[in-house]
Formats: structure tokens, sequence, C-alpha cells
């Protein structure tokens, strides 16, 4: 299977990240062939196999329900959670406008 | 006497405990180094303030008799994937400048609480994806070293590339790396020093800026295979605020170090022995076998028959994964954003994210998204799950016939600076030996084997059991002892 200039557009679309005319040019063989180089996976048997998901079996843990039973990842730290924002106001995230 | 800053982790930790020399003086001369090395490019920022303060504690708890840590007085680099309070944690990309965390990543936080001072934050590729520092937002690193009669400037590896030139240069006795397809033990092997990936979930990710979470671990470079060992006590252990976190206790790893392997087996596989393997690294791994067989180790060959496969499975699942992770930068909470005049929501994430992110974490980005994409999920992502267990299973079943594995680190020494630049899939192939243990989870180690006739480090690594960090170290030990590895760089920076 390989990308043509529109799929590799596509893709940067879902991605969100914007490519212009001569990044789509430069991208599309970049991304051809490294897809070909991974196709030789098709031809490794795996018939029976499990996918892998985790290196190492563990259960998933639950913690107590406990509200901000770690005070750091807790609430009540708005001010901190807004510090790195690039537009913030009104204790609020900043956007443009999303609806018309 | 030895300049400080050229000294390990364990001789400043008992100099400065014994009283001779200062923890403020070991840091001045570290700071000074750091300072006096700009043209390497390792750190992204210094923090000579912070090197200093941990120093001064340290001085003031020996002198008021109070018990010291096992890094007091060590002033170490922290690479800056790992979320530092206050220090600006950028993954040495554009999208991350200027984001200054208000919390601190667990293993960054255990090593100052261990008495370990920062010296800086260490370059890096951008969000750990390269194998040559060369796709870092604040330009490459160039490594220390030098072929003979050269002045070509060579990549240090990568992704912990800042770190390996810190500790090879001897501005830091030790550094943090993060290891997802062998960003440790790759820049260890292209610098001469030592570098341990432990088993997957020893090292809390908690605060570590997220690349493929199934497969980045933390863990210590340093100049001996000791230094990791105290280095790695202190960064493990159970952190309840990472889901896939160990909840073993840490083992005393450096105190047990015993480089008598009599009545262990080293595997050696025999798919690693690929073609375009440089005769020097296939020279090193001889030897290699030579001094464990030495240190009293019985060699049997194995077979991992799906080592081939590992690195393009690795190629689907880190960029999945990555482009999962990656989702976060949205120019909304923290980071660059880039709003066009008259832009919606949708057009200042596509905008911001073409602006933030570089040229391979772009395609990295896009071939994950790709993979994961309605159609074609199941002949990729699926495909390589699959046969990440084929790889983890060929692992399992050569633990029946040795305790420890050994191979070369790296295909080849150091390449130059700009050599694979424009060769996205040969600088994968970079990774081509240390990629299948990070697959499996293992814990693995490159220590330096010798120089090559150019003149360059050449490392080899003992892969092993899960959890069995011990026999790495050990058998690492073994290797560094027969090695004698005392070549370093001469200074041009």
């Amino acid at each position: 299977m390989s990308v043509d200039r529109a799929v590799v557009a596509k893709i940067a679309s879902l991605a969100r990240i914007r490519l212009d005319d001569a990044a789509l040019d430069r991208m599309a063989p970049e991304l051809n062939q490294i897809l070909a180089w991974v196709e030789q996976l098709a031809e490794v048997d795996v018939s029976g196999v499990e996918p892998m998901s985790a290196v190492i079996p563990q259960a998933l843990r639950l913690r107590d329900d406990v509200i901000d039973a770690d005070p750091l990842t807790g609430g009540g730290v708005r001010d901190l959670v807004l510090a790195n924002a690039p537009a913030a106001e009104h204790g609020f995230f900043g956007v443009p406008k999303v609806i018309e | 006497m030895t300049a400080l800053n050229e000294l390990g982790v364990r001789a400043i930790r008992d100099g400065v405990a014994a009283g001779d020399f200062t923890a403020r003086e070991v840091a001045d001369a570290c700071n000074a180094a750091v300072a006096s090395a700009a043209a390497l490019n390792a750190f992204i920022l210094a923090t000579p303030d912070d090197a200093l303060a941990a120093a001064e504690r340290g001085d003031a708890d020996r002198a008021a008799g109070r018990a010291l840590g096992p890094l007091a007085g060590v002033p170490i680099g922290m690479k800056d994937l790992f979320a530092t309070r206050g220090v600006q944690t950028s993954a040495a990309s554009h999208i991350l400048e200027g984001f200054v965390p208000p919390y601190e990543s667990t293993v960054s936080q255990k090593l100052w609480d261990a008495g370990a001072g920062m010296l800086g934050k260490l370059n890096l590729d951008q969000f750990a994806m390269g194998s040559s520092n060369e796709t870092s937002h604040f330009g490459a690193v160039a490594s220390p070293w030098r072929k003979a009669g050269s002045n070509a400037a060579l990549a240090p590896g990568g992704s912990s590339g800042g770190s390996s030139a810190a500790i090879a240069a001897r501005l830091c006795p030790a550094a943090t790396g993060t290891d997802t397809g062998g960003s440790i033990r790759q820049p260890a092997a292209f610098t001469g020093i030592c570098g341990i990936k432990p088993t997957y979930g020893r090292c809390s990710r908690w605060g570590i800026v997220a690349f493929a979470s199934s497969l980045d671990q933390a863990g210590p470079m340093a100049r001996s295979v000791e230094d990791c060992a105290i280095l790695l006590e202190a960064m493990a252990g159970f952190d309840p605020k990472d889901s896939t976190s160990l909840d073993l206790p840490v083992p005393g790893w450096s105190a047990a170090l015993d480089p008598d392997l009599r009545g262990k087996r080293v595997g050696i596989p025999r798919e690693y022995r690929m073609e375009g393997t440089d005769a020097a690294i296939l020279k090193s791994w001889e030897d290699g076998i030579a001094w464990l067989k030495d240190a009293g180790a019985r060699i049997v060959d194995v077979s991992l028959p799906h080592t081939r496969y590992a690195l393009p499975a690795y190629y689907i699942i880190a960029p999945a994964e990555a482009s999962s992770n990656l989702a976060r930068y949205d120019g909304v909470r923290y980071g660059l954003r880039e709003l066009p005049q008259g832009a919606g929501l949708q057009e200042m994430y596509a905008a911001t994210r073409a602006a933030g992110f570089g040229e391979e974490v772009k395609r990295r980005v896009l071939i994950g998204t790709y993979v994961l994409s309605a159609g074609f999920y199941d002949a990729y992502y699926t495909q390589a799950m699959k046969v990440r267990t084929l790889v983890a299973r060929d692992f399992e079943k050569a633990w029946a016939h040795c305790d420890v594995l050994l191979a070369p680190t790296t295909p080849t020494a150091a390449f130059a600076l700009g050599d694979k630049l424009d060769d996205p899939l040969a600088m994968y192939l970079n990774d081509v030996f240390s990629v299948p243990a990070s697959l499996a989870g293992l814990p693995a180690m490159s220590v330096p084997a010798g120089l090559d006739p150019d003149g360059l480090p050449l490392g080899l690594q003992v892969i092993g059991r899960p959890f069995d960090e011990q026999s790495v170290l050990n058998a690492g030990m073994a290797i560094e002892q027969r090695a004698g590895f005392v070549a370093k760089p001469e200074r041009w920076w």
C-alpha cells in the first residue's frame, strides 16, 4: 500500500498538522519509503498470536476513592493548571470562537 | 590530583563524605566545565545555581553531622524530557519552548531527594525521536569524540545525545537518559560510556514527556557500571502515579555487584550477525565473548528468529503511540500557539502543530496516524503488536538456555553529523540491535568495549531477563574490567 499526495494530505488533516504543497511533496515519498519497509511484517506468520499491548503482565491498580488523595495532582490548583496556557482569561483556557 | 569534574559518581560521593573536598568545589568544577563547553551544545539550559544550592545543602548536612544521601554532593545533568519544577522543560521542541512545569517528575525528585544537584537540562532529539540528536529544535549536539586525523563533527547518538556528550566530555559524572528503542544504549556506545535501561516499569514515567508509553523507560548514564548501579537505585521504585510502575522493592544493585560469572550462561544470538555490521563491531563482539568466558561464564549459541522484524514493528508501534501522545499539543493548555488572522479552532490546532513540531516529529505523527486509521489498523498496528509478541517470545525461549545475552549495541561506530539526516530509514536502521530488548521490556546495558581503527568508541550490549538488572550489571562489570577502557576524547571544544 502506498500513499499519494492526497492521502498524505488526508492524514495530515486527521493529525491536525498543516502541510503546505512543498511539505506534501517532500513528505509523500518519505512516508512511502518507510511504509514500504515496514510492510515486510506482512510475511510473518502470526496465526494464533495475541497482540502484545503490555510487556510486563500487570493488573491495573485501583486507588482509594478519595478526593485530592495526592494534593499535587488533585483539584484546587487552577492557577497552576493555567499558568502555562498561551491564553487564559477569567480562570479559563481561551480559544478562538467555536460557535457561530 | 584528578580534576573534580573528571571524577565519577562514587568517587564524588565518597570524597565529599570523607571530607577530601567539598560538594561546593565539585559543583564549581562541573559548572565551569559546562560553561566552557558551549561548542558541544550538550545543554539546552544550564542551571548552575541549582547545582550550587544542592551542593551547599550537602556540605551543610555534613558539617552538622546529619546523614548524607546516597548521591550527596553529586551534580548531574537532567535530560530535558524530565519535568523540573520552575525550570523550562522543552523536550527539545519549539512547541514546548518556554514551558515551565509547576511539578517535578518522580525520577528527578528521587534524585534530588538522594542529594544530587542539577547542572542543567540536557539536549536531546526532539521528543526523543532520533538517533543522532540532530532533530533538536535547539540544534545538534556535537560528540566530544572525533575520528583520528579528522575535524568532522560526529553524532553523540540519540536521543540522549546531550547526556552522552556531557558525560564523555567530563562536564558531569552522570546524567539521566530515557530509552524507547535504544536512546540510552546507542548514545552510550557512541561516546564510550555506560548506560542501562532497566526493566520496563522500574522507573516511573510520571513527569517524563511521553513519546511511546509502552516502551519509554528512564535510566542512568555514567562512566562506570558501578556508577550506573548507584544512580539506578536512586531512580527506580514504585510510583502510584504511573499505572505501569512495578510494585517491587528496589534491589541493592551496587552492593551486590559481582563480576564473577562462574555458573552463568551467556547467550550469543546468532541473528544479530547481520549484513552491514562493521568488521570492528564484530571484532569487539568476539572480544566480549572471550572476556565473559574469562570471567567464568559458559557461552551458548541461541536463536532469536524474529529479530529482523523487531525494527519494522517498532517503527509502527512507536509512531502509533506517539501520534496519540502528542495529540495533547494543541496550543490551548500549554506551549506554543499559532493563531493566523481569522483562524478558527481547527486551523489554530493545525497551524500550531505545523509551527511547533520538527520534521521528524511530523513524520512519525503522520505514520502513526496512518497506521491507526480506519482500514489500515489491522494490517499495520495489530500485525506489529503480534510481531511484538513473537519478539518477546523469542527472548523467553532463550532464557531456558542462558542468563544474559551479549550482542553489539550498534551496527557501526558514531557517524558524522548530517550523514543520515536526509535518509530517515538509514537513521532508523542504527537501532537494529537495541530495539528488540525494548519491545520485550527487558533490562539492557551498553558498556564500552574499545576503540575502532578510527579511534572511536564501540559498545557491547548485555540484555537480561525481566527484573534481573543485577545479572546485566554483573556481566557489564566483567566486560568493563577486561576491556580496560580508559580512552577519552581529546579536548577541542
